[in-house]
């Protein structure tokens, strides 16, 4: 090419690295040099150390807290107990969930691993040997690990507190153990449908409590400045802006004086949402110090204490007509919050989305029921990977799918097809009260049966039960189906708050005079690569390239208020905001493209990288050019300077889906397993970056993989916590994940600015019912309906043994 | 508890700390010595974001004590390599989205690093069984195992290119 050519256009698009571009990510150079900035690696002047002392009991009244060997041990500088904090106010915190938690242990513990007494110390190792050197005593009280056996008449009270209450934060409350019971849709109707029904399938879905368990764990570092009142807050936090309001709102320090800040996170998947005792722990014990003060939970810690997710008990009954057509869905839960109602949901939604669980189907009746428990275990109930609960709606109705299609004597690829929501149905209004905003389900499924070969796989399994029949083989082949529908992006102010606070989020951009630029957002990366592809939506929206854009999140000091990263809001809400505010970049360089080009504004249009005069391309104003002209001219009627910012809320949610296939096979002798093939198509609407894109569906369908196959919180009948390691808690490792193969479609969200509608959580939301329904589907054959997850290696040998297949 | 001296060797410079006997290695090196690359994950030897290279090992710092390697040669993910020149494993992480929150990259890389010294040709299979020490909560592994295959292939091709 000579020199002197001009770029193409599609030179100057690809020079962009805008929307749809690989681009590499430019978070990569620091992290694979070790240079990343997590929480634990801030070292301030005079930090000190805290640890907690916690609670071997499940429940059981606090006699008494003996602190004084504690504090004789050298570098022990302080144990804060409930009575320490109590006259600040402090000792029990609000939660997200409309409830109230105990910061420090109030005469008595609620679960194992409860946070009892607070130590602080010059180092980790001293306050771990302050941590075992103070004296609590301890009177053991009746455990109630079962949210049914909870809500016996005779069960011990769990939460004193409340006593009495008949009222909760979510309505009535019937039981001294019962929390809310939440309900979407129509009951009557419902029930009428499933009595007049040609077919009902009824099943108990049970949705096993895990954990998000993100690599580094929760902690924070506070530093309270008493010399000008400042209080600074470094911790592994999703939602900065919101953690910093509800400091303030508890700690009656003013919310200027509040610096909260989120650096490199090391995973969330929902586990940093909520608030923590060891956030408010730190920031008092640096108010009675005067020293920064660090927390950081350890592995057993994480695991035990914050932020469980699931331990959802489904009962569903599903009603078709002998064709197969599905005409309604009952379902009732029995959700086990724990000892607190800690859930991170928004306030209006105490069982998160629970009600997207008429999934991709076009159910004209439905009723959906939650009822809230209190038991002896850790509270939480966080969304992990997934929007609020939607990973439990979609793995319920992707069962009971499976179970009709057995009621039926159907193909459950037919069954599917035949009550998919069609095309020109969108938008779409749910039997459970949502507006689906568009989707284009059959041709995801009809591509997705046709890349694994749907037809000969299902020969080849007929086959191989046939070879097992006559003992030729010992293994099953198992082929797991799911069509999710995800719902996230939340969300709409007019129906979705936490805490009071809508769920709209921002982006504040900065052009520079030499044409690059600083945005900062509401949102914070947690590995998600935010850096790389808010940049990408902005290049794409005013034309200056992605690599000379700084993206800058989590300083709530710098950072325009946001709701934070989780449930894949992040590209629904905060990427809206940011082509908004591109938008808003993009309008005024307009203008001062007129001004320069002595044209009317009408009389320029936008073309990738510059503005042009309509009919003749050869005069135009870069985008660059227009940067420093907003800077050195004095154009009349136009403040200097080219900045903007955009507070978006999102007129719906956006609704992505996909269709996933697993083979499985299983060994009967052993219950180990086999991943032969899995296939991903996703359709998350317009796509940003494709590598990034692939990179979540690869990580969320692991994720899934671990919670199927083995992954749970279990506890024993004394409240003891029998996971709390990672040698208990499954992970999986690069032996036992298979490779992935990824597709996808896209079907633009017809209200989203960008048409963008998140796929962070997508495969671990459609990923657990996929490798589930292959366990369940390789024995369908020989009469399973239904097997609680985690399907383990044991959990799979009893199946095969309880189905008679060891002879 | 009284604290000792002891002398490690740590990316080819030797350093004098002080630590109780009880210290982990993890600890020295991220709070004495500044070398924040190893992460700490699991405290139990699971997870292996703390790995590090000790006298040609891959070794997970958490669960061994700095009194246990005086005299010995560590190394790091800082030591792998620099800003002005990045390891081949460093660049083809990134080219290949071989990470995302970054928390497991440093000894996942570090790891890499040996299991390449110990077999320079792996085949996908061998890549994940020596790897499966380094728990990733991100990836999948699907793109960590086509970086390290990717980097295996380009520092062969350089090993012949100099023979």
């Amino acid at each position: 090419m000579n020199d002197m050519t001009p770029p193409s256009r599609e030179e100057r698009i690809e020079s962009l690295k805008g929307m749809g571009s690989s681009r590499k990510r430019v978070e990569d150079a620091r992290f694979t040099q070790g240079k990343g900035n997590y929480v634990d690696d801030i070292k301030m002047p005079g930090m000190l150390f805290g640890d907690f002392v916690r609670s071997p009991y499940a429940h059981a009244r606090i006699k008494s807290i003996d602190s004084e060997a504690a504090l004789a041990i050298p570098g022990v500088l302080a144990v804060l107990t409930a009575k320490d904090l109590e006259p600040l106010g402090l000792h029990w915190m609000p939660t997200l969930a409309g409830d109230k938690q105990m910061v420090l242990a109030d005469g008595k513990v609620l679960f194992q691993g409860q946070e009892v007494a607070f130590v602080v110390a010059t180092d980790r190792y001293a306050a771990a040997d302050g941590c075992e050197a103070v004296v609590v005593d301890y009177e053991e009280l009746p455990v109630v690990v079962d949210p049914f056996k909870a809500l016996a008449e005779d069960a011990p009270v769990l939460r004193e507190d409340l006593e009495g209450q008949t009222e909760g934060a979510h309505g009535p409350r019937r039981h001294h153990n019962h929390i809310f019971t939440w309900e979407a849709g129509e009951k009557e109707a419902t029930e009428q449908v499933l009595d007049s029904a040609e077919v009902v399938a009824e099943e108990m879905v049970y949705y096993h409590r895990t954990h998000p368990c993100p690599l580094e764990p929760c902690g924070c570092v506070a530093s309270m400045d008493k010399v000008n009142g400042k209080l600074t807050l470094y911790g592994t936090f999703q939602a900065p802006h919101a953690i910093r309001t509800v400091v303030s709102l508890i700690s009656g320090i003013e919310e200027h004086n509040i610096r909260v800040v989120s650096p490199d996170i090391g995973g969330g998947f929902g586990n940093k949402v909520g608030a923590y005792p060891g956030y408010v722990c730190s920031v008092v014990a640096s108010i009675v110090t005067g020293k920064p003060v660090k927390w950081i939970e350890d592995r057993m810690d994480n695991l035990m204490t914050t932020a469980f997710a699931r331990d959802y008990w489904m009962k569903g009954k599903i009603a078709a007509t002998k064709e197969g057509k599905i005409t309604g869905l009952w379902c009732h839960t029995t959700a086990d919050h724990g000892g607190f109602d800690a859930c991170a949901d928004p306030t209006k939604f105490p069982a998160g989305f629970m009600n997207i669980c008429t999934g991709s189907y076009d159910i004209p009746t439905a009723y959906l029921a939650v009822d809230g428990v209190y038991t002896n275990k850790a509270p939480g109930g966080v969304a992990y990977r997934c929007s609020f609960r939607v990973t439990e709606a979609a793995y319920f109705i992707e069962r009971m799918i499976e179970i009709l299609a057995i009621e039926l004597g159907m193909d459950a690829a037919e069954l599917r097809r035949i009550n998919f929501i069609k095309k020109e149905q969108f938008p779409y209004q749910s039997a459970l009260g949502w507006e689906y905003d568009s989707g284009d389900y059959h041709t995801a499924w009809d591509k997705a049966l046709k890349a694994v070969g749907y037809d000969d796989l299902r020969k080849e399994q007929a086959e191989r039960v046939e070879a097992f029949n006559r003992g030729e083989t010992r293994k099953l082949l198992g082929i797991g189906l799911t069509h999710f529908t995800e719902i996230v992006g939340a969300g709409p102010v007019k129906n979705c708050d936490i805490l009071g606070l809508g769920m709209f989020d921002s982006c504040e951009i900065r052009i520079h005079p030499t044409g690059s630029a600083i945005a900062r957002l509401g949102t914070i990366s947690q590995g998600q690569g935010h850096a790389t592809t808010f940049a990408q939506i902005l290049a794409s929206e005013i034309g200056l390239p992605a690599d000379s854009i700084t993206v800058e999140e989590g300083d709530t000091d710098t950072a325009p208020y946001g709701l934070g990263t989780y449930g894949s809001r992040s590209t629904p809400v905060a990427g809206a905001a940011t082509a908004m505010a591109g938008r808003k970049i993009r309008a005024k360089a307009q203008m001062i493209a007129a001004y320069l080009l002595e044209v009317h504004d009408d009389d320029v249009e936008f073309d990738v990288d510059r503005f042009v005069v309509k009919g003749a391309p050869e005069r135009f104003k870069t985008m660059k050019e227009i940067a420093f002209a907003a800077y050195n001219q004095a154009i009349p009627g136009i403040e200097p300077g080219l900045e903007a910012v955009s507070y978006y809320d999102p007129p719906n949610m956006t609704y992505p889906f996909g269709a996933y296939i697993c083979v499985m096979e299983i060994d009967v002798d052993t219950g180990t397993h086999e991943i032969r093939q899995f296939y991903a198509l996703d359709d998350c609407g317009t796509r940003i970056n494709p590598m990034i894109i692939e990179g979540q569906v690869h990580g969320g369908l692991t994720e899934a993989l671990a919670i199927a196959m083995g992954q749970e919180i279990a506890y024993d009948e004394m409240g003891n916590c029998k996971t709390g390691t990672l040698m208990d808690f499954f992970i999986p490792t690069a032996w036992e994940t298979p490779n992935y193969t990824t597709d996808h479609t896209t079907t633009p969200s017809p209200h989203h600015p960008i048409g963008a509608k998140g796929v962070g959580e997508s495969p671990n939301v459609g990923g657990v019912p996929a490798f589930s329904n292959a366990v369940h589907d390789a024995f369908r054959a020989f009469g399973l309906r239904q097997s609680h997850m985690p399907h383990d290696h044991w959990r799979i040998w009893k199946i095969a043994n309880g189905l008679g297949l060891h002879g | 508890m009284g604290k000792q001296h002891y002398q490690i060797n740590v990316n080819g410079e030797a350093k004098d700390v002080l630590a109780e006997p009880r210290e982990l290695l993890i600890h020295t090196l991220r709070e004495q010595l500044e070398l924040t690359g190893p992460h700490i994950g699991c405290e139990t030897s699971h997870c292996g974001a703390c790995t590090v290279d000790i006298d040609g090992k891959s070794v997970k710092s958490c669960t061994v004590f700095t009194a246990q390697v005086a005299g010995k040669d560590i190394t790091t993910i800082e030591g792998l390599g620099s800003p002005d020149g990045m390891h081949v494993l460093q660049e083809k992480f990134r080219e290949h989205h071989g990470l995302q929150c970054g928390y497991c990259t440093p000894g996942m890389i570090t790891r890499a690093h040996r299991l390449l010294q110990e077999n320079p040709s792996p085949t996908e299979e061998e890549v994940r069984f020596g790897m499966a020490g380094n728990l990733c909560r991100c990836t999948g592994y699907q793109n960590i195992v086509k970086s390290i295959l990717a980097a295996a292939a380009e520092m062969n091709a350089a090993k012949e290119a100099a023979e």
